[in-house]
């Protein structure tokens, strides 16, 4: 079982990066779809024993959600608001990387400074999951397309989903539904506004958005 | 009948949606908002049992929080009804540009008002950290169609700014909640309690790293749907574009749901022996917030801005109330009420003006006192309410807060409190007065037929602010003090 969350965990270090390094949103799109599905695995691989039937289709569910449904709106998004790529990051795909690079050194030394009470199947857990919520941030932070943003706003929940697998919490089904259907309306709304934003300003950069500000005498 | 609370609201918000006819749908958002605050009030007298394993329960804090949403929705749904019957036909031309737009479906904002009611619902009602963070988010969810009612750009970027900055804030919460959760799991336990009580039992045992960051992370995510400086960005332009009485429910319910947030896991901190450390990051993200709201208000141009700064400057009070603690808290659970009343009241006659002047620029509007006569004087009474002077609610409730500062001998925290007090006086006094008096001109014409409610309800909640002034009942007075004392009031 080890080897196959270490594997997990690999990859979703990589998609980090493609997300960083990618100019064309579709691939973008795809790398967090991936994420979500790595995670549903990631889930179900690191339940130690005996699987429940409940603590297999939480995750199928989730993957499905996150890994099909929300890639599927966004893809139809980017169609409808007709924009393929991340044209002028506010700083460059190297530099992107670059900054990836030194979040995830960050991450490894946040991991070994906050010491897990149960040791974790994998030591990359934590750090892994801190560098998917800081690759979130850098893209909300550099990126100007408003679906990025949006992407970038997944990542972070995707590092924090995984932070929630990697502490082998058991949150109630519940609560973890609610969660799930949060994140779900929240980027279906997300979606809805980016079509109207396209609609409204004949693009998606919200660097443009600066109508609203605060003018003093 | 928790559970009545809660799906009331949610079913009437998803029936709405469906209902083709304005005044069966109008009828609809009024009677809700009555049985709901029906309902409320009756839990005073009967409180009603736990539901959902313990997860949904009424606690004083829970009580307080309701009872205000509930009210202050009640009074929002007449004004709602009113302002709706106002909006009709198609387009509009838009105030500050000139341009043409229109308004939203009516059916869809009426059931995300109802939505939204049900989701502050179980956030005041949720002992269950998780369930508490899923309904925030909610809130969230709810409330940005709301926000763009008018179908233009400046709405439609205020609406995304909020969803985004809030969602992201959100998501940090998330995060704290995890945190915890491993601060409370001891090797080998696979299954940790995230409600309340088990929490607060539990707390001596909590591991105090992993509780401070979960701190921090929840006072961060909260923190920005709070409206708390420097995380507040998005409130400025989302009170200011989204219809007045949606900015009213903003201002004087959401953000105290968000405060509940972080009242909650402060209550586990304290439990667990850190209250130090969670009281002074309250004191310096609420004395922040005062002086963002200082710098801003001096010279703002736009009175619904001025307003939403005026919000930030308030949850900046309640933060320094509950990081004093002791007296300060009594005082805080008192500013909660005030400044809801207040700041609602405010909005709607902010909407009252701008629908009669059709500008938000405060140097445009002149006269108010004669062009509308009650809400030009409420303008007047609730900017002498809000800057805390008698014989009003908040001068009560500033005055408590400051009197603890000055009990504990924190010099340094009463002097800076009171000189942004005054700097924001200062800075209200001169426009928001300005907009009351002086001739308008002749351009401004009163539509005919204006509802009654436009004018009833903000004065229905001004008195109230004067009666929280003069007298606070004995009955409210027990539950604030029962509410103060969960957060640690001897």
């Amino acid at each position: 079982m080890n080897q196959l969350v270490d594997a997990i965990l690999v990859f979703l270090l990589l998609t980090g990066f493609l997300l960083l390094a990618s100019s064309r949103l579709a691939a973008c799109i795809r790398a967090v779809a991936i994420q979500g599905v790595l995670l549903g695995l990631l889930a179900v691989g690191s339940q130690d024993g005996k699987l429940s039937t409940i603590g297999v289709l939480l995750p199928i569910t989730s993957a499905a959600v996150k890994g099909f449904l929300l890639p599927w709106l966004l893809l139809r998004a980017m169609r409808d608001v007709d924009t393929v790529r991340e044209i002028e990051p506010i700083i460059s795909y190297n530099l992107s990387v670059m900054t990836g690079a030194i979040a995830l050194a960050i991450s490894l030394w946040l991991g070994q400074r906050l010491p897990l009470p149960d040791q974790p199947t994998s030591f990359l857990l934590v750090p892994t999951a801190f560098f998917t919520c800081l690759v979130g941030f850098i893209l909300l932070v550099t990126r100007r397309k408003a679906i990025t943003q949006v992407l970038g706003y997944l990542t972070l929940e995707n590092g924090v989903y995984a932070f929630g697998t990697a502490v082998a919490l058991n949150m109630p089904v519940l609560v973890e539904l609610g969660i799930l259907l949060d994140v779900f309306v929240g980027v279906f709304v997300m979606g809805i506004a980016i079509f109207h934003i396209s609609r409204q300003f004949d693009h998606i950069d919200t660097d443009r958005l600066v109508s609203l500000s605060d003018r003093v005498r | 009948m928790i559970k009545l609370l809660v799906l009331i609201p949610a079913v009437a918000g998803a029936a709405a949606f469906f209902i083709g006819q304005d005044p069966i749908r109008r009828l609809l958002l009024v009677f809700t908002a009555i049985v709901h605050a029906v309902l409320s009030i009756a839990s005073w007298i009967a409180p009603p049992p736990p539901s959902l394993n313990g997860w949904l329960a009424e606690d004083a804090l829970g009580r307080l929080f309701l009872t205000l949403t509930s009210l202050l929705f009640l009074a929002s749904s007449f004004y709602a009804v009113a302002y709706l019957r106002g909006e009709r036909g198609q387009p509009h031309s838009d105030f500050e540009e000139g341009f043409l737009f229109s308004n939203a479906r009516e059916a869809s904002f009426t059931g995300c008002l109802l939505l939204f009611l049900a989701a502050m619902t179980v956030v005041t009602l949720s002992q269950h950290l998780g369930l508490l963070w899923v309904s925030v988010e909610a809130t969230t969810l709810a409330s940005a169609p709301l926000i763009y009612f008018h179908r233009h750009h400046r709405s439609l970027e205020a609406t995304w700014k909020y969803l985004l900055i809030c969602s992201v804030g959100i998501a940090l919460a998330l995060l704290g909640i995890f945190f915890l959760a491993v601060a409370a799991s001891s090797p080998g336990t696979a299954n940790v309690s995230l409600v309340l009580k088990d929490l607060l039992s539990a707390a001596p045992h909590l591991n105090p790293l992993w509780l401070k960051a979960a701190f921090v992370l929840m006072l961060v995510g909260y923190g920005t749907k709070m409206g708390l400086a420097p995380f507040h960005t998005w409130l400025p332009d989302a009170h200011s574009e989204a219809p007045s009485v949606v900015s009213a429910l903003l201002s004087g319910a959401l953000l105290n749901c968000a405060f509940l947030g972080i009242l909650r896991i402060h209550q586990v901190c304290r439990a667990s022996g850190l209250a130090d450390f969670s009281e002074q990051l309250l004191l310096v993200l609420g004395l922040l917030s005062m002086a963002a709201a200082a710098i801003f208000i001096t010279g703002q141009v736009d009175y619904k801005r001025m307003l939403a700064y005026s919000s930030v400057e308030h949850m900046g009070i309640l933060a320094v109330g509950v990081g004093l603690g002791g007296a300060g808290l009594f005082g805080a659970m008192l500013h909660v009420v005030n400044h809801s009343l207040t700041k609602a009241m405010l909005f709607m006659v902010a909407g009252n003006l701008l629908a009669v002047y059709r500008t938000k620029t405060t140097k445009d509007v002149s006269g108010a006192l004669s062009v509308l006569p009650v809400s030009g004087l409420l303008w007047i009474l609730g900017f002498l309410a809000i800057t805390g002077s008698p014989p009003f609610g908040p001068f009560l409730s500033e005055l408590a807060i400051l009197k603890a500062a000055l009990d504990q001998g924190r010099a340094f925290v009463a002097i800076a409190y009171l000189i942004f007090l005054a700097i924001i006086m200062a800075g209200m006094a001169t426009p928001a007065l300005a907009m009351a008096q002086g001739t308008p001109s002749d351009t401004v014409v009163v539509p005919a037929g204006r509802g009654f409610a436009l004018s009833a309800v903000p004065t229905i909640l001004g008195a109230s602010i004067l009666l929280m002034g003069v007298y606070v009942p004995p009955v409210l007075t027990r539950t604030l003090l029962e509410a103060a004392r969960l957060l640690g009031h001897i």
